[in-house]
């Protein structure tokens, strides 16, 4: 077990962490990554908005329906895409780090083979919703 | 036929205890060939400018972990990393962020070694075995599960890398989790009931927010942000199995 001690760090001259974040784009594109999270929970919260519209009955559900249409509405849409779309590049650029170790035919998956494998389950299930959906419409 | 050297500005981060109330910038100018490292440059100013500057350095080929310094801000060995790279520009040499400087580009490794001391960074043999009974037999694929682990150097490349220790130096941090899924997946290793209790304590896996510098900086391939996160799976798991009842692989 690791003793536990006054000043966990050692002894010498330390550096503040203040503005860390700016200090490499790499810690900066981690920040992105964990902000677009915000906007992934904010456009769920959108479709939960829908839900309970729906469960209210016809007003209500058009009533969300033309909130969705207003300009305000498609600004903030293009703006989580962007934001979805940034957090999938990032989340996707991580996912290797993320798995246990993958072998086939006795050989290990490289980490760029999962990372495009990410993508393509990505653009294939929203290509499906989007067929889906058109077939829906009445 | 004699190559002439060209010269590049060094800026070194320099902090003397007793003399600095903090670190300052110093500028030298040095002499460089194609195949001259940033280590050379510092061993040349030491040597002929200021033999005041300290930094730590031993085996000028990448394996002893000594000289790992903030090289134009990133986390670099400085006996692998050439001069001629920034050239015609500066380079600036810092010590390793989010440790504290002891001297110039001397950073204190006290936490790293108190927590390397306690993470039974060893192999505990899962049974007992005479040497008449021969040696502990494993699969490639059983070494493959540890090998890239195994590598590390302990060069604190990625403890500068990662902010989450910074920020919180009870973090474990990147190296060590490493080291210990080293030793947690190795087969012939009894000691994982042990390690498992670091791996799910608070300053274990669970400090680490998934940043993934530490893999990027890594002069050895180890990637210890996989090793890391595999281990939130297999600490996740290990505290399900006991409130359910299952033998989990903590004591």
């Amino acid at each position: 077990m690791i003793p536990p001690v006054e000043a966990p760090r050692g002894r010498g001259y330390r550096r503040p962490m203040a503005g860390w974040w700016r200090r490499n784009p790499y810690f900066f594109w981690y920040m992105v990554r964990e902000v677009t999270a915000v906007g992934v929970a904010v456009y769920a919260l959108v479709l939960l908005a829908g839900v309970v519209c729906l469960a209210r009955g016809e007003p209500a559900w058009n009533g969300w329906l033309a909130a969705m249409r207003s300009p305000v509405s498609i600004a903030l849409h293009l703006l989580l895409l962007a934001g979805m779309v940034c957090h999938a590049w990032s989340w996707f650029d991580i996912m290797p780090k993320t798995m246990p170790m993958l072998f086939v035919g006795g050989k290990r998956v490289e980490a760029s083979t999962i990372t495009r494998a990410g993508w393509v389950v990505a653009v294939v299930a929203a290509i499906a919703l989007y067929v889906v959906a058109r077939m829906l419409r009445p | 036929m004699t190559v002439e050297p060209r010269h590049i500005e060094i800026e070194v981060l320099r902090y003397r205890p007793g003399t600095d109330a903090e670190p300052v910038w110093q500028s030298f100018r040095v002499p460089f060939l194609d195949d001259t490292s940033v280590l050379e440059g510092l061993q040349a100013i030491k040597d002929d400018q200021d033999g005041s500057l300290s930094f730590r350095w031993s085996c000028r080929m990448a394996i002893c972990g000594s000289c790992g310094m903030m090289i134009d801000g990133v986390p670099r060995l400085a006996c692998h990393t050439f001069l001629r790279e920034f050239f015609p520009g500066k380079v600036r040499v810092a010590p390793l962020d989010h440790l504290p400087i002891e001297r110039d580009l001397v950073v204190s490794a006290e936490d790293f070694v108190r927590k390397l001391e306690g993470i039974t960074p060893w192999l505990v043999p899962r049974e007992a075995r005479t040497l008449a009974q021969g040696e502990h037999l494993q699969t490639p694929r059983q070494l493959e599960q540890f090998r890239q682990y195994a590598g590390c150097i302990n060069c604190m490349l990625c403890y500068a890398a990662c902010p989450q220790y910074g920020l919180d130096p009870e973090f474990i941090g990147p190296g060590l989790m490493a080291l210990i899924h080293r030793y947690n997946e190795d087969s012939r290793d009894g000691a994982r009931a042990e390690r498992m209790e670091l791996i799910n304590a608070e300053q274990g896996v669970w400090s680490c927010t998934a940043v993934g510098y530490c893999s990027v900086v890594c002069p050895k391939h180890v990637d210890p942000a996989n090793a890391v996160n595999q281990n939130k799976v297999n600490g996740a798991l290990d505290w399900v199995k006991q409130r359910v009842g299952l033998k989990g692989a903590s004591k």
